[in-house]
This record gives C-alpha cells, sequence and structure tokens, in this order.
C-alpha cells in the first residue's frame, strides 16, 4: 500500500536529458513483501527510496484489526520516523495522498491507522484519501467488515475521499478495448494517450489486467494535481479542493469521472470534440464508481481542465450543462474551476470533474447491507473479536458511524423536491 | 504625483501587468494624433505616476507583487522582463508557497499578521521612490483567498501606516456562475472590510468584461488575457494624463486625489463603477469614425440605464421628469430601471476634445440633490488619443450601478450562511459566525442606501 505526498522531484539533476535522481516523496507500507519488492525491482526502482519502506512477511490476513490494532501498534514509530524524514524534505508540506483499498486487512486496516495518526502528527497537512471500494463481486469475504470498519476512519480524520470501485475501472477498460479493436475508420486510437496505459503499447495491456486499470487512478491523480504543477490562467491548488468541495466535515466524498479516455489519431475532428469533453465528464461511463449523479442531488462540483481551454469554453459548457443537473438550494452555482495550459501527455485537453453528491449514499447503503448480511449470522467474527482491542462494540460504532452520514445525505436529497426559497434577509431601520 | 500598485493574488498580478502594459504601450504610440511637445509631456506624466527609472534606462513599475504561491509572480516577473520594454523591480515581489485555499479566513487571519512586516516593507520601500505619493492601487479579486483576504488585511495597514495618502482598490468582481463556490462568502467579507478601511472601490465585473470580448471584440476563444487587458485599457483610460487647469501640455497632478473629491462626497457611498466607449476590435476599427454628440450621446445612455458596453442599450429609460414635484421614493417619474448618480466623471481623449458638449451629463435629473449639478459632474480632457482610438471616452460613476450585483452576492451569500454551509472552513482560522453577521449587517446597510437614493 503506498502512500505519497506530493510526487514532485527532490531537486534532481539533469544528465544526458535523463531526471536521475528525483525520489518520490512516498513511504511504501505493505504487510507482505511481494508487491513492494516487485515494484523494487521494476522499471520504477530508482523513483522510490528503498529506506522508505515498511514490510512484514505475514500479510494481514484480510483481517482490518490485524492492520490496524497489530501492525499499527507494532510499526507505529517505525511509520512516524520515515514521516517525518519525508516531511523534512519537503520547504512546504501541504498534503498527504493516502492510497489504499478497503477490502483487505493492510490497506484498509494499517491505512487508517496510519490516518489517525497523520491527524495528530501534522495537523495542519490535508489528507486526501484515494480508497478502492469493494465491488459486488469481491472475492473477500470479509470486504464488508473491513470496509465498514475503515469508512469510520474516513467518516473522522479524512479531508477528503476519493472513491473507487474495481468495476468502474474495469468497464473504462472495456470501452476502450472496443474502441481499439473495432477497426473502424478514423478511429486509430494515439497509442501514449490512453488513460490505462504509460507504457505506449496497446497490447501490452492484456498481461497485467490491474495495472492497466490502477493506470486510471493514476491519472486521476495526475490531474488533480496538474494545476498545482504547472502553470494556468486559473490555478487550483488541493487545499481548494477541501475548501469549495466540503460544505460539512462529514460530507467529503467525492465521486470522480476522467475524460478522454484516449485521444483519436485522426486530427481532422473538429472542436466540437472540446464541449463533447464536457458532456462525457457528466456520463457514467467515465466515472471512476458507480453512481448516477444526474439523477442525485449536487452539493458542489469542479472542473479541472488541462490544455487548451479557455474561460468561455468553460463558461458555454456550465451553462449548456447546468439545466440537467440539481444542485442542492444553497449552492446553485455550486461550480469550482480551474484552468492549466499544460494537457496530459497525448492530448489536447483533458477534464476531471470530482462531485460531492448525494449519489454516493447507494453504494454506502449497499455496503451496509452486506455487512449486516455477515454480522447478523457472526460469520467470521471471531477473527475479528480475538484482536485485543476489537470488541463487539467497535463494529456497532462502525455501522453507526455510518447510518449517520447516510441519514445526512438522506436530509439533503429530501430537500430536491422542495422549491428553492430565499431566505429573509437582515432588514436595515433606514 | 505617483501611484503605488500592491498587486494580489493570481487575478491581482495577472491584471497588474496588463494595465502596466497598457499604461506604457499607450504612453508609446508614435504620434497620438497630437503635437510632439504635447506627445512629450503625456509620455513624461504617465511615466512619474507609474513608472521609475533604473540605470539601463528601463522604466520600472511602481508596483508591490505580492502571492501565496509562487507560479504566477513569477511567470508575471519573466514576463514583463522578457518584454524588454518595462519590468518589475528585481526585489519588489513577495510569495510563499502554500497557497491560501481560496479561503478569506486564511488570507487575513494567518497569512496577513504572519507576512504584515514584509509585505509592508516592500510597500514602503516602493514608497521611497516616488518624490511624491499620491495614493495606492489595490488590485485584488474578491473570489479568491490571497487577493481577498490579505488583500482587506493590507489595505487596512495601508490605512494605517499611510493614512495621509489615497487608497483605491480595484476589485474584480467574479463571475456569477462559480469560479469559487465559496466565492459569495469570500466577496461579502471583503466587501465589509474594505468598506471600513479603503477610500474607494472602483469595481471591475468579469461577466461585463466577458460579453465586450463577446460582443464588441469579436473574440471567439476568450481568455483570462483577453479579459484582463480590455480591463486595463478601461482603467487606463481614465488614469492616464489629462489636462490640469493650465490646458495643453500642463497635466494635472493628482487624477487620484481629484476623482476621490470629486466621485466621494460620503463614505457610505464609495463604490464607483467605470465604463468606456468605443471598445472593438482593431479590424472594426479601421471602418469606423466618431462623432464626440454620438459617442457621449451613448455614454449617457449607457449611464442612465446602467448599460455595460455600447450594443444593446436600453433607450427607453428616462430620467425622471425635472420640474415635477417629486413624490418620494415610490414616485413614478422615476422611469424604469433608472440609473440615479452621486456623482459622474468623464474622460475625454483626442481629435477636437474642446469641441465635446456635454450638457447632457449636467442634467440635474441624473442626480440626487445633495450635490449642486455644477460639483456633481467632472470633465477631464485631453487632445493626446489613446490607445488606438482617435476619440475616447471614459466614465467614472457613483451611481446605482452596483446595487444590483452587490444585492445579489449578498443574498446568494445570504442563503448559503443560513443553512451554515462552509462555515467550518472559516472559523478554523478564526473568522466566526459573528464576523459573517457584521459583514452582512454592513452590507445590507450599503445597498439600503443606495437604493434609497
Amino acid at each position: 500500500m503506498p502512500r505519497s505526498t506530493r510526487v514532485v522531484g527532490d531537486g534532481g539533476s539533469i544528465s544526458k536529458g535523463k531526471i536521475c535522481s528525483l525520489k518520490a516523496r512516498a513511504v511504501l507500507i505493505d504487510m507482505e513483501e511481494g508487491v513492494v519488492n516487485e515494484i523494487l525491482q521494476g522499471p520504477l526502482r530508482d523513483v522510490f527510496d528503498s529506506k522508505q519502506l515498511i514490510t512484514d512477511i505475514s500479510g494481514s490476513g484480510n483481517n482490518w484489526a490485524v492492520g490496524h490494532k497489530v501492525f499499527g501498534s507494532l510499526y507505529q514509530e517505525q511509520i512516524l520516523e520515515k514521516l517525518r524524514k519525508s516531511a523534512e524534505h519537503c520547504d512546504c508540506l501541504q498534503c498527504f495522498f493516502i492510497i489504499h483499498s478497503m477490502g483487505g486487512g493492510t490497506g484498509s486496516g494499517l491505512g487508517t491507522f496510519l490516518l489517525k495518526l497523520l491527524e495528530d502528527e501534522f495537523p495542519e497537512v490535508y489528507r486526501f484519501v484515494t480508497s478502492v471500494y469493494p465491488s459486488g463481486e469481491d472475492d473477500v469475504i470479509t470486504s464488508p467488515y473491513n470496509s465498514i470498519l475503515a469508512m469510520k476512519e474516513l467518516n473522522e480524520h479524512a479531508d477528503c475521499v476519493l472513491p473507487i470501485d474495481n468495476q468502474s475501472l474495469f468497464d473504462i477498460i472495456s470501452k476502450i478495448d472496443l474502441m481499439v479493436n473495432s477497426g473502424k475508420l478514423g478511429t486509430t486510437i494515439k497509442p501514449k494517450s490512453l488513460v490505462t496505459s504509460s507504457a505506449g503499447a496497446v497490447k501490452k495491456r492484456h498481461q497485467k489486467p490491474f495495472d492497466a486499470m490502477n493506470n486510471i487512478v493514476a491519472n486521476l491523480l495526475l490531474n488533480l494535481t496538474s494545476s498545482a504543477r504547472f502553470e494556468g490562467s486559473l490555478n487550483m491548488d488541493l487545499n481548494e479542493i477541501s475548501m469549495n468541495l466540503v460544505p460539512f466535515p462529514q460530507l467529503h466524498y467525492l465521486v470522480s469521472s476522467l475524460t478522454p479516455l484516449y485521444t483519436l489519431a485522426d486530427v481532422n475532428i473538429p472542436t466540437r470534440r472540446l464541449d463533447q469533453m464536457f458532456s462525457d465528464a457528466f456520463s457514467k461511463d467515465h466515472q471512476l464508481i458507480r453512481a448516477d449523479p444526474k439523477h442525485s442531488l449536487y452539493l458542489a462540483c469542479a472542473l479541472m481542465l488541462r490544455g487548451n481551454v479557455q474561460v468561455s469554453d468553460l463558461r458555454r459548457n456550465i451553462e449548456r450543462l447546468k439545466p440537467s443537473l440539481q444542485f442542492v438550494s444553497w449552492n446553485q452555482e455550486g461550480w469550482k474551476t480551474s484552468l492549466c495550459s499544460v494537457p496530459p501527455v497525448g492530448h489536447s485537453h483533458s477534464l476531471l470533474a470530482l462531485a460531492n453528491n448525494t449519489c454516493v449514499k447507494p453504494t454506502f447503503m449497499e455496503l451496509k447491507e452486506r455487512f449486516m448480511r455477515l454480522y447478523k449470522k457472526k460469520a467470521h467474527l471471531h477473527h475479528y473479536l480475538q484482536i485485543e482491542g476489537m470488541e463487539e462494540s467497535s463494529f456497532m460504532e462502525a455501522v453507526s458511524s455510518l447510518s449517520g452520514l447516510i441519514e445526512e445525505y438522506n436530509q439533503l436529497d429530501a430537500t430536491k423536491s422542495m422549491p428553492v426559497e430565499d431566505f429573509p434577509r437582515l432588514s436595515i431601520a433606514v | 504625483m505617483s501611484i503605488v500598485t500592491v498587486q494580489l493574488g493570481q487575478c491581482g498580478n495577472q491584471i497588474g501587468f496588463e494595465v502596466f502594459d497598457a499604461l506604457y504601450t499607450d504612453s508609446h504610440c508614435p504620434q497620438g494624433l497630437c503635437s510632439k511637445r504635447e506627445n512629450e509631456a503625456y509620455q513624461a506624466s504617465c511615466k512619474e505616476r507609474f513608472f521609475s527609472e533604473e540605470e539601463n534606462g528601463v522604466p520600472v513599475a511602481r508596483a508591490v507583487l505580492v502571492d501565496m504561491e509562487p507560479k504566477v509572480t513569477n511567470q508575471t516577473l519573466s514576463k514583463a522582463a522578457q518584454s524588454g520594454r518595462w519590468k518589475y523591480g528585481q526585489h519588489s515581489c513577495f510569495c510563499q508557497k502554500q497557497g491560501s485555499g481560496n479561503n478569506w479566513a486564511y488570507g487575513y487571519s494567518v497569512h496577513g499578521p504572519r507576512h504584515e512586516e514584509s509585505i509592508m516593507n516592500l510597500i514602503q520601500k516602493e514608497v521611497e521612490k516616488c518624490d511624491s505619493l499620491s495614493g495606492f492601487f489595490i488590485i485584488m479579486s474578491m473570489a479568491g483567498g490571497t487577493g481577498s483576504g490579505l488583500g482587506a488585511f493590507v489595505t487596512q495597514n495601508l490605512q494605517d501606516q499611510y493614512s495621509n495618502s489615497l487608497k483605491m482598490n480595484q476589485i474584480i468582481w467574479p463571475y456569477g456562475t462559480g469560479e469559487v463556490i465559496v466565492q459569495n462568502y469570500n466577496s461579502i467579507l471583503t466587501l465589509s472590510h474594505l468598506y471600513r478601511s479603503s477610500d474607494a472601490l472602483l469595481v471591475h465585473e468579469n461577466d461585463a468584461l466577458h460579453k465586450i470580448c463577446a460582443k464588441l471584440m469579436n473574440i471567439k476563444q476568450i481568455s483570462f488575457s483577453d479579459i484582463n487587458q480590455v480591463l486595463a485599457h478601461q482603467l487606463g483610460s481614465v488614469f492616464q494624463p489629462t489636462y490640469s487647469v493650465e490646458g495643453s501640455c500642463h497635466y494635472r497632478r493628482n487624477p487620484l486625489g481629484d476623482l476621490m473629491e470629486n466621485l466621494v462626497p460620503h463614505p457610505e457611498f464609495k463604490m464607483l463603477g467605470i465604463r468606456n466607449i468605443p471598445q472593438m476590435s482593431e479590424n472594426s476599427l479601421a471602418y469606423s469614425t466618431f462623432t464626440w454628440a454620438g459617442l457621449l450621446k451613448h455614454l449617457r445612455q449607457m449611464l442612465i440605464s446602467n448599460s455595460k458596453m455600447e450594443e444593446g442599450i436600453d433607450w427607453q429609460v428616462r430620467p425622471p421628469l425635472s420640474g415635477l414635484p417629486t413624490l418620494g421614493k415610490a414616485s413614478l417619474n422615476r422611469g424604469l430601471h433608472f440609473n440615479m448618480s452621486i456623482a459622474n466623471l468623464v474622460i475625454l481623449r483626442g481629435k477636437d476634445v474642446h469641441s465635446a458638449d456635454l450638457g447632457g451629463f449636467k442634467d440635474s435629473a441624473l442626480y440626487t440633490s445633495w450635490l449642486e449639478p455644477i460639483n456633481a459632474f467632472n470633465v477631464w480632457k485631453t487632445q493626446r488619443a489613446f490607445s488606438k482610438y482617435e476619440k475616447s471616452a471614459a466614465l467614472v460613476s457613483n451611481s446605482q450601478f452596483l446595487l444590483k450585483p452587490l444585492d445579489t452576492i449578498v443574498g446568494k451569500a445570504w442563503n448559503m450562511f443560513a443553512s451554515k454551509a462552509y462555515i467550518h472552513q472559516y472559523t478554523k482560522f478564526g473568522i466566526e459566525e459573528e464576523d459573517f453577521l457584521d459583514s452582512f449587517t454592513l452590507l445590507e446597510q450599503v445597498v439600503a442606501s443606495y437604493c434609497n437614493l
């Protein structure tokens, strides 16, 4: 489970055109060695500092309690030490990215333990969490337990969460597959432009399906930070995301969608493509989590644009799309926008949309249901309860936390059908 | 007398660049349709006001650049330097790394006190370069965190430290449809604070500038750069040199002071709007000719009907019929949407400027009854043409121009405040609900005052 701070070069030197000594501001943590070892032997081995690792051998057994309580206390000091070291290298530490999954043991348990640690140790630094939620057909039986236990921590200690599910990523890959293999005239895709591939070769994809899916998430994070890394006419920093998209502390779950997924090699496509990009961002096909924002309530929405897009394009498309979207009464113009001049590799422009929308509610409700089905039968519960510090109340509190969150979304949804009324203004004696 | 400009945040710095560029370019226009002597006097006056001299002869903008993250100021400094024609001072820039997160509270309560000394020192250095200081421009947006919050803080400091100098805030009014979600909060906090510490707020509306780019300049893909250039043009058309009483070749020493005196008779009424005519693309300009009568007729109607540009003016709007007894606020004499003025200033530049007839602006029906029409209306002139325009007219108005936008922003902010959305982001940094309420109270008062003109 790698966790990274702003992945910015660390004063690297440039020799023979290659930046050799850039090191990721990252700490890689896993309670098994396999994945981390693979990274350190792979093409990016020089990017990671081999001292910024924490590994164990036995793994967490898909058990949140093992990850959180056992490994948490075991590795607390080490984790803090490595974090402090990374932080020292920063001129100005602004935020942490925590990248993990919810369904397993290490990412879920140790990952959320880490969250609390960061809050205590670095209270001023924002905590952005990218969480992979378990899909319906998830093969880890205990994933509902792990997810719900982790959700409580996310509710309380994360500033912003970007939920992702594997099914959505897989669907995006399938869509691209269709385009690549359709053989239609004018549909040759520029290899470098695939959101699923960094290496550029379209064929490689099939060997490691998770690589392609993970690449989509990587692109999400790239676009998220682009405005902070590159110049543009309307910059947006990471702290602005939290400020604008989180109207109430608990409601910090953002649905993300990325477009375009690929660029057609045929450059004779007119600029209608630009407007199409905006439409795509609001289409379910481009979301990284399964949800239906168009039929739910928007609390806030951010549009982060890269490339040759100007303010008039932005305004035209907001005007065009607004009527089909429902915004909460106190935030009818709830748009946060940014324009970054530098497009992603292989594209002339791109758009990342982040929506704070009540459409995440069904996802959470489903999770809660799967949890209850297991919990009612007390299935696998003993694996958790035998861990010191874990009691049935831990589970109850976690469910209660999630129920509270769902209730907040419910209350907002209830306002959907109500007419928008202005609050009476202060009256001034003239 | 000189004006020192403080550019704050991304918006302030991007605009500041365009303003100095426009001022420089205009003052170095080859002939300006006047005599060489006239042109030289104009140039010298502009230079003294906005630029200082350096050894190698490249003029240095009298400006201090402030931002809480480095990208924009770096860009601004290098753009100016690369032009080779003018530049910013090497040490005139103060920036940090973490930004203000669009949070007014962060800009005002955290960055302000933390960097007060450094920023005020930079300003002091710039002030010392002036033989005689007229006052300050503070260029800032209301929607973000640095321009708005830190801008409010700096303005307050300027009031304390330079109480004899004038402060005019160039405020960028955001687009109605969000650039920033919390823009209405940031705006009301900014406006209420500035109202207490600034001398005048010259408002530039993004929506209006955008329309000008679209309809008059015919720009297809409008960028912020385009918008900022229109703004710079408008500002230049007001603050470039104009004749003092002595006339030809003698330029007004203190336009900022004169403007304040003419337009801000009462501290309750500080909001100024700016209009400018003609505005068009260079292509269209080649085929157009203007008369002063035509220009002034349009400008007057733009004033009366609160039109932001010379296209789409509502010619139905008329001032209330004078000579009839006033029936109070519910007077039916007052035309629909008639824009009542407190005071107006018209600036004319170009050929045959002395032949222009400004009678239409002296009509007492346009004004409240507080000032004699002779005091409520002023005109500045110069024969020297501005930018590419053979004739151009600008209007700075203290009127009901901004009543509706202000009312709209207060309304939206109030709705959001009533639901308590985003408040936790502000209380985190020391701006409490009470501070919001104070701001609302002050601004409702301003709205009521302008409404009841």
